[in-house]
C-alpha cells in the first residue's frame, strides 16, 4: 500500500523534484512489480503530488494567526479606548460617622488607670493581663538597653540586625517554653502570618477552626494551600474531614505521599474566649499523621501552672506540638512576636519566614522588656493563680445581666459580652452596644466593642464588648465595673 | 511621551548597570556547577553515614508522617548557604552607628553551630546598617527624648488602634509626618513589612490591575498577592515596558471577559536596595497622569536620603507631593526606630482608618519608638532651631558622591544611581561572596554580601550604605581596605575607561577636587 505523510517540513520549490524521486524511491511495492516499472508513473499519482506540494507552498506563505488573539486594535481604536476609559476613585468614601472613624484617644500611659478622651478610667480593655505594662522593674531594664543601644535596630536579622538581646531573648523564651528553639518576630500580627505560609505550600491541606483570628487567615490566603475549616471546637466535624481525606489518600497514594497535612488552632480563641480540646487534638494527629500548629498568643501567660499556656494547662508533652507561635504583645506587655518548637522545624523559618528575613527586627529595648517580662514569670508564679482566680471572679459576676449573655469559659481572662437578643441589623447592634460602652466611659469605666473587618473575616463573629481581666484591678474595681454594665443594660437595653 | 523625557528631568539622571563580563559569567556558572556535584557528593556521603551529619532530623515518633520539607529544597540551604553561613546574622552588641562591636564567634564544625568566644570587635566600620542619616545613637536629643517617653508611657501598648491603643504621641507623629511630606494627613503602623502587605489588600481587590516593578520587595510583592488582584510586572525601571502594559490593559480589559479595569495600581518604590537605583518618578507622573492610573511609591530607603531637604525621591526630582497617590514608606532606615506610614489625603487616610488591616488587629506602635521618629523628623525639618538635619543630608550627599566616584575609579563595578546611597558592588563568583565577607571582616569592616535567591544566580554583590555619621577618614579606611581586598580577589571587573561624571543635586559645589 502506498502511504504518504505530508509531514509539513519545510522543503521549497527547489527540493520539489527531489522530494518527488524520494517519495517514488520510498513507496513500498512488492519485490515482483519493483522489477517492473520502475521508470514509468501512473499520472494521477504525478498530479496528486503537484497538488500536494503547491499546498505546502501556500501554507507557507500564507500568514499565522495565533488562536487566542483572533483580531488586533488599531492604534486609533486604542486610543479612543484609552480616552474613555475611567476608573473608580482610588478610595470609595466613608461616611463621617462610620463607627472605626473616630478613635478613642489615650493620652498617657495605656495602663491600669487609664486617660480616655480627658476622663481616668479603670482600664477593663487593654490585654495587660499580668499588669507588666506599668512595671518599674521592666521600664528599668528598657531603659538600660535604650542608653545602650539606641532605639531602631536598623536592618534586618541578616544584615547586622542581629543583637545580643534577639539571642538571649529566643534562649529564655526557648528554655521557657521547655522547646529546643525560639524565633522573634517584631510584629505580632507577623508571626503566625509568615509562619504559616513557610511550611505549608501550594497543594498542601490546611484544617483550621472556624474562630480562628484574621491573622491566621492570612497566613492561610498567603500560604496558597487547601483549607478546611472545621465546625468551632467540634472534634467530629474535624474527624469527618480527616476521614475523607484518608479516602482521598488512598485513591491516590502517590499524590498523598508529598501532600503535607497540618491543623491550626487557638490555644485560648480570642474571638470566642474558650479553649481548644489539646489532648483530642494530639490523639488525632497521631492516628491521621497530621502535624498540628497552636496559635498562643491570648494564653501565654495566662493559662497552666507556670504560664507555659494550654499544653501546661492540659498536661500536653510539649514536643508534640510542632509549633507553637504567640505573641508577646499580651501577657508579655512587649511589642513582637515569637514561634518556638523543635529546632527541626524552628530554625526553616530563619531563612523562609518572610517577616523575619525581609523586616527589620525587634527594637532591642522592647526585647530587653520581654526578657525582664520574662524574668518576672518565672520569679513568681502565683500571678497565673491570681489571674485565674480573679477571671472566675468576674465571670460569676457577669451572669445573669438581663439583655446581655456572657461568652466564655471561666478562666480565660478575655470575655465578650454579646447581646442576648440581636435587632437583626448588625450596625444598630453595634450603636447600642456602643451606647453601653459610652455609658461606662461616663462612669469611668473604660470597655471597648471587639471590632472587626466585616468584609474580610471568613466568618463573622456576633458584635460584642471585650471584657478584659487584669491583675491589678481590685475587688472595688471589679464591683463598679460589673455594676456599671448592669445599670447600662437596664436603663439601655429594656 | 518619548520626545518631551529630557524636558521632564530637572538635572541628569545617571544609572550604570555594566554589563557581566561574558568570561566571568563562564566562570562563575562552572563554580556553581562544581558546588552542585560537590554539594551531590556530601548529600551522598551524609546519607550513608560517611560524614557526620548535622542537619536537625524529624522526631523518632514522626518518621512516617508526610516529611516536612522536600530534600530538594534545602539542598542549596545545606550544600552552599551553610559554608558561607558566617556572613550574615553577625550578632552586635552596640549601637548601629558609625562603628559597632561585634560579637566574636566561632565555629568548630564548619559553620553548622556557632559558639560566642566572649570577646567583642571593637570598633568595626559599620558599612552595612541602613543608617543613612546617622540617627542610629545612643546619646543626644533623641536617645533623650525616647526615655522621657519610656518613663512616661511605658513601652507596650496591648491593644489594637481600633480599640484602646490609639495613643496621643501617635496622633501627634501622624501629623508630623503629614506635614513632613507636605501632604494631607498620613497614618503610621507598627512594622514597615506589613505596612505594605496589610494595606495594598485594602486598597485594590478583584478586578484591578496591580502593575508592579520586577524587583520590588517581598513586602509589596505580597501585599499585591493577598489583594487578589490581577498582577502585571514590567521590566525594571523601564518606562516603555510600563506604558506598554497600560496601553495594552486598558485597551483589552480583563483578562478573558474584557470588562473595563476597576482600577490600574502603578507600584514602585524610590530606591532599589539590591541594586542601587533610583525610580524614574518624572516619567512614571506623567505616564500615570495620562492614562488616569494610580500610583503607589514605597520610599523605604529613600525617604530622608534624598532631596534637597530629606523628603525623600519626590523632593529629589522636585516634583509635587499631592501628585503621588499613596506615599509610603518606613521609619526604620532614616530615622532610626522602626514602623511605617502611609500619607496622602484626607479621604484615603480615613479610608484606611476604617479597613486597614493593621489598625483593627495589629498593636499599635510603641511610645518610645513614636517619640525618636517624633524628635529625628523636627530635627531634620529643622525645627529644633539647629542645622543638624540639614548638616546630615548635606553629609550623606557627600560621602556619598565621594564614596561612589572613589569605587569607580578603583576599577570595580558597581551599580546603580549616582546618588543613592545604596551601593551595590558586583563580586559575581559564589567563591568570592564568602571571600569578600570574611577578608572585610578581617580589616575591621562590617559589610553585607548577598547572593542567590536574593539577586539572579551570577549576580552576586557586597553592598555598601553610606551614612551620614561616616567621617572622611572612615570611608577612606573603608575604601583602602576594598582596594586591598580587590586586588587580592581580583575583583576589578569594570571596563571603562574613565570614570562617568558625576553631578549630585547640588552641582554647584565642585567635589571633584578633594
Amino acid at each position: 500500500m502506498r502511504q504518504y505523510r505530508a509531514s509539513g517540513r519545510a522543503f521549497d520549490n527547489r527540493s520539489a523534484n527531489w522530494v518527488t524521486c524520494f517519495f517514488r524511491a520510498t513507496r513500498y511495492r512488492p519485490v515482483s512489480e519493483r522489477r517492473q516499472g520502475n521508470k514509468e508513473a501512473p499520472a494521477y499519482h504525478l498530479i496528486l503530488e503537484g497538488i500536494l506540494i503547491l499546498w505546502i507552498i501556500r501554507l507557507l506563505f500564507s500568514k499565522t494567526y495565533k488562536l487566542h488573539e483572533t483580531y488586533k486594535l488599531t492604534e486609533k481604536e486604542k486610543e479612543d479606548l484609552i480616552e474613555e476609559w475611567q476608573p473608580e476613585p482610588l478610595v470609595p468614601p466613608v461616611s463621617k460617622d462610620h463607627p472605626s472613624l473616630s478613635y478613642d484617644v489615650v493620652t498617657g500611659p495605656p495602663s491600669h488607670k487609664i486617660t480616655i478622651n480627658g476622663k481616668e478610667c479603670i482600664n477593663f480593655a487593654s490585654f495587660n493581663f499580668l499588669g507588666l505594662l506599668d512595671n518599674e522593674r521592666v521600664k528599668q531594664k528598657a531603659l538600660a538597653s535604650l542608653k545602650k543601644y539606641g532605639v531602631g535596630t536598623c536592618g534586618p536579622r541578616g544584615f547586622y540586625g542581629t543583637f545580643d538581646v534577639h539571642l538571649e531573648l529566643e534562649s529564655r523564651l526557648a528554655k521557657f517554653m521547655k522547646t529546643e528553639e525560639a524565633i522573634i518576630y517584631s510584629y505580632g500580627f507577623a508571626t503566625i502570618a509568615s509562619a504559616i505560609p513557610a511550611y505549608s505550600k501550594r497543594g498542601d491541606i490546611i484544617f483550621v477552626d472556624e474562630a480562628a483570628c484574621f491573622s491566621i487567615q492570612k497566613g492561610l490566603q498567603a500560604s496558597r494551600s487547601f483549607i478546611k475549616y472545621f465546625k468551632h471546637n467540634n472534634m467530629e466535624d474535624l474527624e469527618r474531614l480527616l476521614n475523607e481525606q484518608e479516602l482521598e489518600d488512598q485513591k491516590n497514594p502517590r499524590k498523598a505521599r508529598v501532600t503535607r497535612k497540618f491543623i491550626l488552632v487557638e490555644g485560648l480563641y480570642i474571638n470566642t474566649a474558650d479553649i481548644c480540646p489539646l489532648p483530642e487534638l494530639v490523639k488525632m494527629k497521631y492516628k491521621y499523621k497530621v502535624r498540628i500548629f497552636l496559635e498562643e498568643s491570648m494564653s501565654f501567660g495566662v493559662l497552666g501552672e507556670h504560664g507555659r499556656g494550654v499544653t501546661e494547662h492540659f498536661g500536653v508533652n510539649i514536643d508534640d506540638i510542632d509549633l507553637i507561635s504567640a505573641n508577646m504583645e499580651n501577657a508579655v506587655a512587649s511589642i513582637g512576636g515569637f514561634c518556638c518548637g523543635r529546632s527541626f522545624v524552628i530554625d526553616h523559618q530563619r531563612l523562609s519566614g518572610q517577616g523575619y528575613c525581609f523586616s527589620a527586627s525587634l527594637p532591642p529595648m522592647l526585647a530587653a522588656a520581654a526578657i525582664e517580662a520574662l524574668n518576672i514569670m518565672e520569679e513568681d508564679p502565683d500571678i497565673f493563680t491570681i489571674l485565674r482566680d480573679k477571671s472566675q471572679h468576674i465571670y460569676n459576676a457577669l451572669q445573669g445581666i438581663p439583655g446581655l449573655k456572657l461568652v466564655g469559659v471561666q478562666f480565660s481572662p478575655a470575655l465578650h459580652l454579646q447581646l442576648e437578643r440581636s435587632s437583626g441589623s448588625r450596625d444598630s447592634d453595634m450603636q447600642l452596644l456602643r451606647t453601653i460602652v459610652d455609658y461606662c466611659l461616663e462612669r469611668r469605666v473604660a470597655l471597648t466593642l471587639a471590632r472587626y473587618l466585616e468584609k474580610e473575616e471568613r466568618f463573622l463573629p456576633s458584635p460584642s464588648i471585650r471584657v478584659v481581666v487584669t491583675i491589678q484591678q481590685t475587688e472595688e474595681d471589679v464591683q463598679k465595673a460589673v455594676s456599671c454594665i448592669r445599670e447600662a443594660a437596664a436603663a439601655l437595653l429594656i | 511621551l518619548n520626545n518631551s523625557v529630557s524636558v521632564l528631568y530637572k538635572k541628569p539622571f545617571a544609572e550604570s548597570f555594566e554589563e557581566t563580563p561574558l568570561l566571568v559569567a563562564v566562570l562563575t556558572y562552572m563554580g556553581y556547577g562544581i558546588l552542585t556535584v560537590f554539594g551531590y557528593l556530601r548529600d551522598f556521603l551524609r546519607h550513608w553515614s560517611i560524614q557526620t551529619c548535622h542537619v536537625a532530623r524529624e522526631k523518632e515518633e514522626q518518621k512516617d508522617f508526610v516529611p516536612l520539607y522536600q530534600d530538594f529544597e534545602n539542598f542549596y540551604t545545606r550544600n552552599l548557604y551553610m559554608r558561607i553561613r558566617d556572613n550574615w546574622n553577625r550578632p552586635i552588641c552596640s549601637v548601629p552607628g558609625a562603628k559597632m562591636n561585634l560579637v566574636e564567634r566561632v565555629s568548630r564544625d564548619y559553620n553548622w553551630t556557632f559558639e560566642h568566644t566572649g570577646r567583642v570587635v571593637k570598633d568595626v566600620i559599620n558599612m552595612g546598617s541602613y543608617n543613612y542619616l546617622g540617627f542610629a545613637d545612643n546619646t543626644g536629643a533623641c536617645a533623650d527624648a525616647a526615655v522621657e517617653a519610656t518613663e512616661k508611657y511605658g513601652v507596650g501598648v496591648a491593644s489594637s488602634r481600633c480599640e484602646m491603643g490609639n495613643l496621643d504621641i501617635q496622633e501627634k507623629l501622624e501629623q508630623l509626618v503629614a506635614r513632613f511630606l507636605g501632604l494631607e494627613s498620613s497614618m503610621i503602623f507598627g512594622m514597615g513589612f506589613a505596612t505594605n502587605s496589610m494595606n495594598i489588600p485594602a486598597l485594590t481587590g478583584k478586578g484591578c490591575l496591580i502593575l508592579s516593578d520586577e524587583l520590588n520587595h517581598a513586602s509589596l510583592v505580597l501585599g499585591a498577592r493577598l489583594s487578589g488582584s490581577t498582577i502585571r510586572v514590567f521590566k525594571h525601571n523601564n518606562m516603555q515596558s510600563l506604558e506598554k502594559l497600560l496601553r495594552d490593559a486598558i485597551a483589552h480589559g480583563q483578562p478573558r471577559t474584557h470588562r473595563p479595569w476597576k482600577k490600574i495600581l502603578i507600584v514602585v518604590e524610590g530606591i532599589y536596595s539590591m541594586e542601587g537605583s533610583i525610580v524614574r518618578l518624572p516619567e512614571i507622573v506623567a505616564l500615570k497622569k495620562r492614562y488616569k492610573a494610580y500610583l503607589y511609591l514605597d520610599e523605604a530607603h529613600s525617604i530622608g536620603a534624598l532631596g534637597p531637604n530629606g523628603r525623600g525621591v519626590v523632593d529629589y526630582f522636585g516634583l509635587d507631593p499631592k501628585d503621588v497617590d499613596i506615599m509610603m514608606g518606613t521609619f526604620t532606615k532614616s530615622f532610626g526606630a522602626a514602623g511605617g506610614y502611609i500619607a496622602g489625603k484626607k479621604d484615603l487616610i480615613n479610608f484606611l482608618r476604617c479597613h486597614s488591616h493593621s489598625a483593627l488587629y495589629a498593636t499599635s506602635m510603641s511610645p518610645p519608638v513614636a517619640q525618636q521618629i517624633i524628635t529625628s523628623m523636627t530635627i531634620i525639618m529643622g525645627e529644633d532651631g539647629t542645622t543638624l538635619g540639614a548638616d546630615r543630608i548635606r553629609r550623606l550627599s557627600e560621602n556619598t558622591t565621594y564614596f561612589r566616584r572613589k569605587l569607580r575609579e578603583m576599577g570595580v563595578v558597581i551599580y546603580g544611581n549616582d546618588d543613592s546611597p545604596v551601593v551595590p558592588m558586583m563580586l559575581y563568583m559564589p567563591a568570592k561572596i564568602g571571600a569578600f565577607g570574611r577578608e572585610m571582616l578581617k580589616r575591621n569592616i562590617g559589610t553585607v554580601v548577598v547572593g542567590f535567591p536574593a539577586t539572579p544566580i551570577i549576580e552576586s554583590r557586597a553592598r555598601f550604605c553610606v551614612s551620614a555619621a561616616h567621617t572622611r577618614e572612615m570611608l577612606d579606611t573603608a575604601l583602602k581596605a576594598t582596594d586591598e581586598v580587590g586586588d587580592l580577589l581580583q575583583l576589578k571587573y569594570s571596563r571603562r575607561e574613565q570614570p562617568l561624571p558625576s553631578l549630585g543635586w547640588m552641582a554647584k559645589e565642585s567635589l571633584l577636587q578633594d
